[in-house]
């Protein structure tokens, strides 16, 4: 049995009446990319957010890498691997992209605290061509990585935002719907770049409504309904199960 | 954020320190050459270039610093009353005791962000001053104001030479601290203090301030711990206060409580927005300009106008001077309200934005394949 990176055990979630998560079970393998579907209002950023530290759920447990984070601050989460992706693109605007990018480098290598003044910015060569070799993956070079992050398109700040998460070398990346509102050649560009990712052997969980995303990159598929996981298996096996198809897919989609 | 190398450090250093020692000499000829002035730019210098630290680069505007500007000065004071009149100890221990007051404020102002942060801080602020003017006489000396006088113990100075006849000068190792000593002294430091903010902000830990500045919850997610740095951040704001307030009591060795007043903190905040926030020399100009307007302009009256505009013919010259009376002199502040709001509202960069466009004007002109805007730089 290959190694379990992240395990959700009868994880339940309720806001005032409405149970958003109901006894969801969840193990993520290494090296798999998972992906979670479902519709509207099913719970999948609610799943998302208990495993982040931005809610804690009211029963069940989350472990990850052997380790309990229940109660465990964001930032606390992000030092043990695990790392983020958001929705609404969550960058810093009013800096450069290329400090966009070594924000996180100098996270992973100093910790969440260090108070360090006397290394200027421009010293930190390692850092900075890391950043850059990153950047050029996105295909932004010379001058452009000192342009302003907040003067970018939408689709190419939740590129900046996916790259600024690799630069950690996550043990699990999540994503939450990396295309969404995304034109077409935009989204092809993304699953560009998520293949590429998916090449290094990378653990993800990816929330996705499309299911062209979904089973271009997928190697299993859970199917969240109501709050609860109604399926689970490889992206062939969803696609032939009745049970999916009348909850969410209704066939014709596929 | 500059990304310049190390190098340009000295340089601008070298340059830095040159601009601030000539002072005495470029500042005459605008009238504002005089010891008492040159010490006032200095000293609020070191306290806006630590406001800056903070405002500038966080973004959490506090509107309660002149509480620490007021621990230095109490501090200072006491520090030659009890200890010595050496000028070193005042200023070493009035950082420090800042530094630690500054912990204790931000330490729950900082559980706050945004308006809520500004509005404890300024409650703060208003305690310690109605503290200081009242409940804490003992200390303080109340409405009167903490003096030096003649039973003062100073233990250190006594241990080497008798009382002499009179009060002793504030002096540093036998160099009285009056005058242009007192500004020199009180230009070595701000030069040392700008170093420090310079190395702060070419860091990478003033990179992750403007980082938290930009968007805080991106930092927790990336896996920062927010609240230290920030903390980090308002206690060596802190810390530049006391140290400013320090060199008021260097300079002129008395501390009142209305140095704590908010309209003191309120100053700060005029003076970086003015000049430019969050960008090196700015809360500097802003300085200059805010203390050059409340020296220079309440000091002229209705003859010098007479004066300045005597080349008019007779009706036009009372016109003039009709009109220009009520921003001079007593009305000085409605000049610095005015030159405030076009600030504010053609340049919210402040000064430096200024700067800047004229600089990009210019560099356009010569090359059009300029990449376009870096927005405000240093």
């Amino acid at each position: 049995m290959s190694n379990l990176v992240l395990n959700i055990k009868s994880v339940n979630k309720t806001f005032g009446g409405l149970q958003a998560l109901n006894d969801v079970n969840l193990e993520i393998e290494e090296g798999k990319v998972h992906a979670i579907i479902g519709p509207n209002g099913a719970g999948k950023s609610t799943l998302l957010n208990c495993c982040i530290g931005r809610l804690i759920p009211d029963t069940g447990t989350v472990t990850f890498d052997g380790e309990n984070i229940i109660g465990k601050k964001a930032h606390e989460i992000n030092q043990l691997g695990m790392v983020r992706v958001f929705q609404t693109p969550e960058i810093f605007p009013d800096l450069s992209l290329l400090e966009n990018v070594m924000i996180p480098a100098f996270a992973k290598r100093d910790g969440a605290y260090s108070l360090n003044i006397f290394k200027a910015a421009a010293d930190e060569r390692e850092i900075i061509n890391e950043a850059e070799k990153m950047l050029n993956e996105l295909g932004i070079q010379g001058d452009h990585v000192h342009h302003h992050a907040g003067s970018m398109s939408r689709g190419d700040k939740r590129r900046l935002e996916l790259v600024m998460c690799l630069i950690q070398h996550p043990r699990l990346l999540l994503l939450d719907e990396p295309t969404a509102g995304m034109a077409r050649h935009d989204t092809n560009r993304t699953i560009e770049l998520l293949k590429k990712i998916k090449e290094r052997g990378m653990t993800k969980i990816i929330i996705e409504h499309d299911m062209h995303v979904v089973f271009s990159v997928a190697d299993t598929i859970s199917v969240l309904a109501q709050g609860a996981i109604i399926a689970s298996g490889t992206p062939d096996e969803i696609r032939g199960n009745p049970i999916v198809q009348d909850a969410y897919l209704g066939g014709a989609h596929l | 954020m500059n990304f310049s190398e190390t190098g340009n450090n000295l340089k601008l250093m070298l340059i830095f320190s040159a601009v601030i020692l000539t002072m005495p000499l470029w500042l005459a000829p605008i009238g504002a050459g005089y010891p008492d002035l040159l010490q006032k730019f200095v000293i609020f210098g070191i306290f806006a270039i630590g406001y800056n630290i903070l405002f500038g680069l966080t973004g959490y505007l506090s509107f309660g610093h002149a509480v620490f500007l007021g621990i230095g000065s109490y501090t200072a004071v006491w520090s030659f009353k009890l200890l010595t009149m050496n000028v070193l100890p005042a200023i070493l221990l009035a950082t420090i005791m800042a530094g630690v007051a500054a912990a204790l404020i931000g330490y729950i102002s900082l559980r706050r962000s945004g308006i809520y942060f500004s509005i404890l801080t300024l409650a703060f602020a208003q305690m310690s001053y109605n503290l200081a003017y009242s409940v804490l006489t003992p200390i303080t000396n109340g409405e009167t104001g903490l003096q030096l006088s003649q039973q003062d113990p100073r233990i250190i100075d006594r241990a080497f030479s008798t009382a002499g006849e009179g009060l002793p000068s504030t002096e540093l190792f036998g160099i009285s601290m009056s005058g242009y000593s007192g500004f020199y002294f009180c230009a070595v430091v701000l030069i040392i203090a700008f170093f420090f903010s310079l190395k702060i902000f070419r860091s990478p830990f003033g990179m992750k301030l403007q980082a938290i500045k930009s968007n805080q919850t991106r930092m927790k997610y990336t896996g920062f711990n927010t609240r230290p740095y920030l903390m980090t951040a308002f206690i060596i704001s802190g810390m530049y206060a006391g140290l400013a307030g320090a060199l008021m009591a260097v300079t002129d060795p008395l501390a009142g409580a209305e140095r704590m007043q908010w309209t003191a903190s309120g100053e700060v905040v005029l003076m970086t927005i003015l000049g430019g926030v969050g960008t090196l020399f700015g809360p500097l100009l802003g300085v200059g300009i805010i203390k050059y307007f409340e020296n220079i302009f309440s000091a002229i009256n209705e003859e010098t106008l007479h004066h300045l505009f005597s080349f008019l013919p007779g009706f036009l010259e009372s016109l003039m001077v009709t009109i220009t009376a009520p921003f001079v002199g007593e009305g000085w502040h409605l000049t610095l309200g005015v030159l405030f709001m076009v600030i504010v509202i053609f340049l919210p960069g402040g000064i430096m934005e200024g700067m800047d466009r004229i600089k990009k004007r210019f560099r356009h002109q010569g090359d059009d394949n300029d990449p376009p805007g870096e927005g405000v730089d240093q």
